[in-house]
């Protein structure tokens, strides 16, 4: 069933890497237009799912639906958007050269690339090459170069590593405002806190979701005070009944 | 193929190469030196000069874009630069179109710059058109692009990488026709000699400074690496995945 008011919709999807299971069983759907913070624990899968949502992660079996159609086919490519964990951009070039390049393969106009970098507040180090950025400035110049396109959907692999309180504050609006826009966008990260700014969130551990729910009910149904004593009670919980064999790591 | 994802693609790596200065220099002055010090050696046998440094100018540009490319092929696979091109929509043929037509741009200015040395400086004698050394010249560096993209599809690392240069090359020069006449090594070996492209670049080259009238048998020689040139390009473009495991 292919539905407009779902980005992404995934149904029993499997994947291995290495010879070892990651996602045995995953099916989940993230609505448009939102902010979904894709959270968990380090080995959790959460690049492992993203991969798979843009089409470059061979996967086993399952279905994974993007904007209505299969992960990775053609029309999609310029549709979203793909910021890999660890900043995929060219570190010999300048930040205005790389935001330009990725620009032009998605068709963006010169006006979008340099709307791209103030986003990114890299204004002041445009004409800077990459490697001479500190490691923030380097994530924010790969972020750059997938907003640049306009993508109705922008998945971020921890895009947020890194950088001071400021700029998080920042980029958070950023998203947000992306979002009312009609974006809809799935930013993954190990930082709690950042879990009030999402819209929904989906709390991810041992490749299935502990919790696909929103930041108020999650506070409500674990009883605690913020985000991460709720994802500490979840992830105590999933391992509790793991042990006493009740057959955990289903999708919640 | 999409020909402005192609040109995009390829001012992106000259841009690239051309903020590196020391590699440029390095790719225009060592054939020079090459060339001067062959010279040199046969100062007083200059016949022999006019044997080799043509076979040479055949050679140092396949050898210096072989590695330059497929070093740069597999950062773009390390960096993570590449899984983002392919979540775009630039195609596989654009990637490998636009490496060869950017190395190939530098081979023309190599060919040039090493071509004007050997001739100029070094007093290569040169029976045939000299513009057809530099075509030759040009050929040989974008077979080593091809070769060097499909080369850094089997390497995991920048080691790997760079020790496929001998294991690539070094054969292919051993058989080429330079050390030995092809026509006096065992059957097996010219055999072998006959299928790799490095043989025919070195008979091109030998053919132009030997013969005022090459332009036909080069011709031939130049058909056999542009077909390898397109084997190794598809080949290589094989190598490279839009999902990885
Ligand atoms: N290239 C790979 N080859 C084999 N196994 C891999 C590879 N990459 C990841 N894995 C395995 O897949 C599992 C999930 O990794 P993944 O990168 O998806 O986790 P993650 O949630 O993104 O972690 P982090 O928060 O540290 O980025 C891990 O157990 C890891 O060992
Ligand atoms: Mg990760």
């Amino acid at each position: 069933m292919v539905n407009k008011s779902y980005a992404v919709e995934v149904d029993q999807l499997r994947v291995s890497r290495g010879g070892r299971v990651v996602i045995a069983d995953l099916s989940v759907r993230i609505p448009t237009g939102q902010v979904v913070g894709l959270l968990g624990p380090s080995g959790g899968g959460k690049s492992t799912f993203i991969r798979a949502l843009v089409g470059v992660q061979v996967v086993e079996s399952g279905t994974v639906t993007v904007l209505g159609q299969p992960a990775g086919s053609p029309d999609l490519r310029h549709r979203v958007g793909y910021v890999t964990q660890s900043p995929s951009v060219y570190a010999d070039l300048s930040v205005e050269d790389n935001v330009r390049y990725f620009g032009r393969v998605l068709g963006a106009a010169e006006a979008a690339v340099q709307e791209a970098i103030d986003l990114v507040d890299l204004r002041a180090h445009a004409h800077d090459r990459v490697e001479n950025l500190s490691g923030g400035q380097h994530s924010r110049a790969s972020l750059a170069c997938a907003l640049v396109g306009r993508p109705e959907l922008l998945v971020l692999d921890e895009p947020t590593v890194g950088l001071d309180p400021v700029l998080r504050r920042d980029l958070w609006d950023l998203f947000g405002r992306l979002a009312a826009e009609g974006t809809s966008l799935l930013v993954s990260s190990h930082v709690m806190d950042e879990a009030t700014r999402c819209d929904r969130l989906l709390l991810m551990r041992s490749g299935a979701f502990l919790a696909d729910t929103t930041p108020a009910q999650l506070l409500l149904e674990t009883g605690t005070p913020d985000a991460e004593t709720a994802f500490l009670a979840l992830i105590d919980r999933a391992e509790a009944t793991t042990r006493s064999g009740a057959g955990g790591g289903s999708a919640a | 193929m999409n020909g402005r994802l192609t040109l995009l693609t390829a001012g992106r790596v000259l841009r690239q190469i051309r903020g590196d200065h020391r590699t440029v220099a390095l790719m225009l002055v060592v054939p020079c030196v090459l060339i001067g010090l062959l010279a040199w050696i046969y100062a007083s046998t200059p016949a022999v000069f006019d044997h080799i440094g043509p076979a040479l100018l055949g050679v140092f540009p396949f050898v210096v874009m072989f590695v330059v490319t497929s070093v740069a092929t597999l950062r773009e696979r390390t960096s993570g630069t590449l899984e983002r091109l392919l979540s775009t929509p630039l195609g596989k043929g654009d990637f490998m179109a636009g490496y060869a037509l950017a190395f190939g741009a530098m081979a023309v200015l190599q060919a040039l710059v090493a071509t004007a040395f050997a001739v100029w400086v070094c007093g290569l004698d040169v029976a045939g058109p000299v513009w057809l050394l530099v075509v030759v010249a040009v050929a040989d560096a974008v077979l080593g692009t091809a070769l060097g993209l499909l080369a850094s599809g089997f390497a995991r690392t920048e080691f790997q990488a760079v020790q496929f240069m001998p294991a690539f090359v070094l054969p292919q020069f051993l058989l080429c026709g330079l050390l030995v006449a092809r026509d006096a090594m065992p059957d097996l070996l010219r055999w072998v000699s006959d299928v790799l492209p490095l043989s025919y670049a070195v008979d091109a080259m030998k053919t132009i400074t030997a013969s005022s009238d090459a332009l036909g048998d080069v011709g031939k020689d130049l058909v056999v690496i542009v077909g390898w040139i397109v084997l190794a390009l598809v080949l290589g473009s094989l190598t490279l995945r839009r999902r990885t495991p």
